[in-house]
């Protein structure tokens, strides 16, 4: 007998108006535990207004917003207590080593927190050595990683992320991508990730949910939701022409363009073993399959119909 | 927890580089009026004495620390005001413009636990300014002049205090302008909720302080009625203290209406502060 996971956040038809300004009109997702949960959106879709009402930054204008089961306005304390966040970017008191800084943040987050765990905290995230270091002199990514610490130190149950890789460059965005997978496969986390790098919730979310202009558009398991497309995968193969030849009869392949040794092909994903079975068959040697930019031409799709 | 938010708040008021302004400029201030008073100080006090020269003889050691400390609080009270706004002004906006303020309120304590620590935090830093102007004053005066009876120019004559006499009058005049500076810090709080930015809120309180004095000090008689309500009519309450006999009813007056703008104040500052959508 199976038991169906525990839902952790319900949101219930959201709505944030701020007077004749409508930031969000009707989201609604549920995120269960264990969840690494995609919140998807373009610019100014609601995302950020969602987080912060989620955390009780803004009070809803109507809508239900449960967490752990419970009704976010009358057990505010209690739930907030299960929650580490960073919203937007994560800002500190400058003129703070980082250690008081998270001492400081941890002395209010209900629970006796000694040095000890305070170092270990900040060594997970990398920042051995530079816990006696004002703010100050903090580069971005180092922020974002004291911004991940600060979430942690209380060992929450749900950790929100909101934009965690903004302004980062390419190594501190693969570093928090890291960290955030330590935090699923380690430690056991439910992390609610928003962001607007779409390949980076394709990496590691397993649900997701797509808002646009304050409504929800889609929600559900990643896999699912991208199965049913049409991908755009490049088959390099070592002769091109044999290979478009061969798929041309198929009125089920679209051929996006050739490439060099590469095929562009628009197909769906359950196609791929079997048109690599004919090309094999064929004599066609195939040196690489890739699948490119799934999450964003679903994205893109959905966002422009 | 709300104990805890306090301690943080205290943290935070010690480690800000601008929370040492206010000592620093009191030190300075006071340093300065103690010197010049020694180099220079019996020509100011001939001025003072010189109406009643012809009926009265002075003896003794009237320039005195009594005295230093009286003319000290005297004029410093009408600026320390901008050094509690200073600090006051930015305990709510200056998390705002920091952004530190979202995750502040995102940790699991009420709000107004949190603005009541910061509340907290600020009268104690309210407090420290005052008992170092007071131990510059009085203790740094009474050092460098010695002691001796105390002598308040009025409006209407001169009041001689003994010097046995002078000590339990500094104590409730302080109690007093530390009220007064109470509800400065208040002020600057509330206005701190309505703000994003740190300037605002320190430029707000001293424009209002600034406005309520000019009203306070135009005789027309529109202003008149409305005098008695505002609080800086009776930030000099202290002075009431160095008559004789003290204006009680006066006194007990001052006091009833600094305290009711403390709690009308910080009552809006906590509606408000519940109120606000963090959008910074």
């Amino acid at each position: 007998m199976s038991s169906s996971p525990e839902k952790i956040v319900e949101i219930n038809h959201l709505v944030k108006h701020y007077g004749k300004f409508h930031a969000v009109e009707d989201v609604s997702f549920d995120v269960y535990r264990g969840d690494v949960f995609g919140f998807l959106g373009p610019n100014g879709a609601g995302k950020s207004t969602t987080i912060r009402t989620m955390l009780s930054l803004i009070k809803p204008t109507a809508g239900d917003l449960k967490l752990f089961g419970k009704d976010l306005l009358t057990n505010r304390n209690e739930i907030l207590s299960k929650i580490g966040c960073i919203v937007e970017k994560p800002d500190f008191y400058k003129y703070l080593s980082a250690e008081k800084n998270i001492e400081l943040f941890a002395r209010l987050s209900g629970v006796a927190v000694t040095k000890k765990k305070v170092h270990e905290i900040i060594e997970f995230v990398g920042l051995k050595g530079r816990e006696k270091d004002k703010v100050s002199g903090f580069s971005h990514g180092m922020k974002q990683r004291l911004g991940i610490a600060q979430t942690l130190i209380h060992d929450p149950e749900l950790i929100i992320l909101d934009e965690p890789t903004t302004g980062l460059d390419p190594q501190g965005i693969i570093d928090i991508r890291n960290l955030i997978l330590q935090l699923k496969n380690e430690r056991n986390k439910t992390i609610l990730l928003s962001s607007h790098i779409l390949s980076e919730i394709e990496l590691i979310a397993n649900r997701m949910v797509i808002i646009n202009k304050g409504r929800t558009i889609v929600q559900g398991s990643v896999t699912e939701l991208l199965n049913g497309q049409e991908l755009i995968v490049s088959f390099s193969v070592s002769d091109v022409q044999k290979a478009v030849q061969l798929l041309q009869s198929d009125s089920s392949i679209k051929i996006e363009s050739t490439e060099g040794n590469s095929i562009l092909l628009h197909i769906s994903q359950s196609q791929i073993p079997s048109i690599n079975k004919r090309f094999c068959e064929q004599g066609i040697d195939v040196f690489s399959i890739e699948t490119k930019r799934k999450l964003e031409d679903y994205f893109l799709k959905l966002i422009n119909n | 927890m709300f104990w805890r938010s306090t301690y943080n708040e205290f943290i935070k008021i010690a480690a800000k580089p601008r929370s040492y302004i206010g000592l620093g400029a009191i030190t300075l201030i006071v340093g300065i009026i103690l010197i010049a008073m020694k180099l220079d100080g019996m020509m100011y006090i001939s001025f003072i004495t010189a109406p009643f020269e012809q009926s009265l003889a002075f003896e003794g050691n009237i320039l005195n620390g009594n005295l230093m400390a009286f003319i000290i609080l005297q004029m410093l009270i009408i600026h320390i005001p901008l050094l509690i706004a200073f600090v006051t002004g930015d305990l709510v906006s200056g998390e705002g413009a920091m952004g530190t303020i979202r995750l502040l309120l995102t940790k699991p304590i009420s709000r107004t636990s949190i603005l009541l620590s910061k509340y907290l935090a600020g009268c104690a830093y309210t407090l420290i300014i005052l008992l170092w102007m007071g131990f510059m004053a009085i203790f740094i005066g009474k050092m460098i002049f010695g002691t001796g009876d105390l002598m308040v120019l009025k409006s209407d004559g001169l009041v001689i205090l003994q010097e046995s006499d002078i000590s339990w009058r500094f104590f409730y005049g302080f109690l007093v302008a530390y009220l007064a500076l109470v509800m400065i810090a208040t002020l600057a709080l509330t206005l701190s909720c309505f703000s994003e930015n740190s300037i605002g809120p320190i430029v707000s309180t001293m424009g209002i302080i600034i406005l309520f004095t000019i009203i306070g000090t135009l005789d027309v008689p529109l202003f008149d009625m409305i005098k008695p309500f505002l609080f800086t009519t009776h930030m000099a309450a202290w002075r009431s203290f160095f008559e004789d006999p003290l204006p009680m009813d006066q006194i007990i007056n001052s006091i009833t209406v600094l305290f009711v703008h403390i709690v009308v104040l910080l009552g809006i500052a906590i509606y408000k502060f519940n109120k606000k959508d963090i959008l910074s």
